[in-house]
């Protein structure tokens, strides 16, 4: 398969940016995107030219790394599905393909499509986490938790943390991404001690990075790569209404 | 938090405005006799229109705020931006409630200070009461006017249809997603059920049911 990228070169934070036109040939229907980029790569280095700069590790889906806007969606056109795990045969032979990276004022471009995402980092330090005690690991029973409420805070603690909700959000809200900490960490006994501090904590440190506020229209639900429902939103309004 | 619950307070008397209207249907005695009962009540018409005026402009103001700091939130916008399932009225809430705002200073204007139709405003009726209902129908026997109103209702429309469904999920009762579904079908039901209840009424005056 061959393809026409598009694809945001920008040399620093310093410097503006623009869209390069790239050819990507010899491209197999089974390779991922982010393989397909490794190939294109390949081509500008023996070619002597600066190869595209982006954000990769696990590359099976869990870590949360990869941040591409393919054709104007975060993560690409297959929905539950990270940049990573999306695949060439997704696309059709001989497709313009835009690449862009995150856009958001708390994210700022690093180089090409790498963004700086430590607004997040700083979140979860103003407030993701609870106290215990260091020391052995304590016994996994001691702590009985009902099964809904462990469900409900495994499907929040699903999110990755890579940042798709504000790439997607049309005012470049974090809200999903908090949501989803508040959610996770107020569903559990362990998360109690803390659970009204948190969540005024965390939204205070999320306005203080420049993001935009939430409107309810449910983009970012859309893109996410773990599929978190919007009713953590929900469910941090009236956690943030109760404390 | 304030756009949903000041949004809540004007959308309940978006509903009960436009059930007090409905009253039209019942013939000019009861309309005029409607209007009057409202003017004899003082203590509640002052405090209602003062908490109605706070709530329009907490309303307004917060959501301007708002939308700045939204637009500010992404200094650098996508070349080649998409969208998968914002509707297209929840994209639009600015623009709709901006033309929402001028149709109210207008409708204030038209009919309760009487300014841009003052030859329809103080007319009494055979009781000797305000005659409330011959301004309407006077008013919407011209076409310029009744356009206005019925295009302004449909604005109306679409930015309830957003707005009402989002109230339950700004104030965080909408965590399962059933009942977000419902409050988004209760949200576009509203927003049509007002569309057709104030459009019946400029319509039946077009159509010369109302004289």
């Amino acid at each position: 398969m061959n393809f026409k990228l598009k694809v945001w070169r920008q040399k620093d934070a310093r410097n503006k940016g623009g869209l390069v036109e790239i050819e990507a040939k010899g491209v197999s229907a089974d390779m991922s995107f982010l393989e397909m980029l490794d190939g294109v790569n390949e081509e500008l280095i023996q070619k002597g030219s600066e190869p595209i700069a982006f954000d990769h590790d696990c590359r099976e889906g869990i870590c949360g790394t990869c941040s591409l806007v393919i054709n104007g969606i975060p993560h690409g056109p297959e929905r539950g599905t990270a940049a990573c795990q999306l695949h060439m045969r997704k696309f059709k032979d001989g497709d313009t393909i835009v690449i862009e990276p995150w856009r958001a004022r708390a994210f700022p471009v690093v180089k090409d499509l790498v963004v700086d995402r430590s607004a997040f980092d700083r979140i979860i330090q103003a407030g993701g986490f609870v106290s215990v005690n260091t020391g052995s690991a304590p016994e996994a029973n001691a702590i009985p938790i009902g099964k809904e409420s462990a469900e409900r805070a495994m499907d929040a603690a699903a999110c990755i943390g890579c940042g798709a909700c504000v790439a997607a959000c049309k005012n470049a809200s974090a809200m999903l991404f908090v949501a989803a900490k508040v959610s996770h960490l107020a569903e559990l006994p362990q998360g109690q001690v803390e659970r009204g501090a948190r969540v005024k904590k965390m939204v205070a440190q999320m306005d203080r990075e420049g993001f935009g506020n939430c409107t309810n229209q449910y983009e970012c639900e859309a893109v996410c790569p773990k599929e978190i429902s919007v009713g953590v939103i929900a469910k941090m309004n009236r956690e943030y209404r109760q404390s | 938090m304030v756009v949903a619950v000041t949004g809540l307070v004007l959308f309940i008397f978006v509903i009960f405005h436009m059930l007090g209207n409905l009253q039209i249907f019942l013939g000019a005695d009861a309309l005029n006799d409607y209007a009057r009962h409202l003017d004899e009540l003082p203590y509640l018409l002052w405090p209602a229109r003062a908490v109605l005026l706070a709530a329009l402009l907490l309303h307004v103001g917060f959501s301007l705020a708002l939308a700045n700091e939204n637009r500010r939130a992404r200094p650098v916008r996508y070349v080649h931006g998409d969208t998968v399932q914002a509707s297209r009225a929840s994209r639009t809430m600015v623009i709709t409630g901006l033309v929402i705002l001028f149709f109210i200073i207008y409708h204030l204007l038209h009919f309760t200070f009487g300014v841009t139709n003052p030859e329809f405003f103080h007319l009494t009726d055979a009781k000797g009461r305000e005659d409330i209902y011959s301004m309407v129908v006077l008013s919407f026997q011209n076409g310029w006017i009744a356009g206005t109103y019925i295009l302004a209702m449909f604005f109306l429309c679409l930015h309830l249809g957003h707005g009402v469904s989002s109230v339950p999920q700004s104030l965080g009762f909408s965590e399962s997603s059933g009942l977000r579904k419902n409050f988004g079908r209760f949200g576009n039901l509203a927003g049509v059920l007002v569309f057709i209840g104030n459009s019946s009424i400029v319509l039946a005056v077009l159509l010369g049911k109302l004289k």
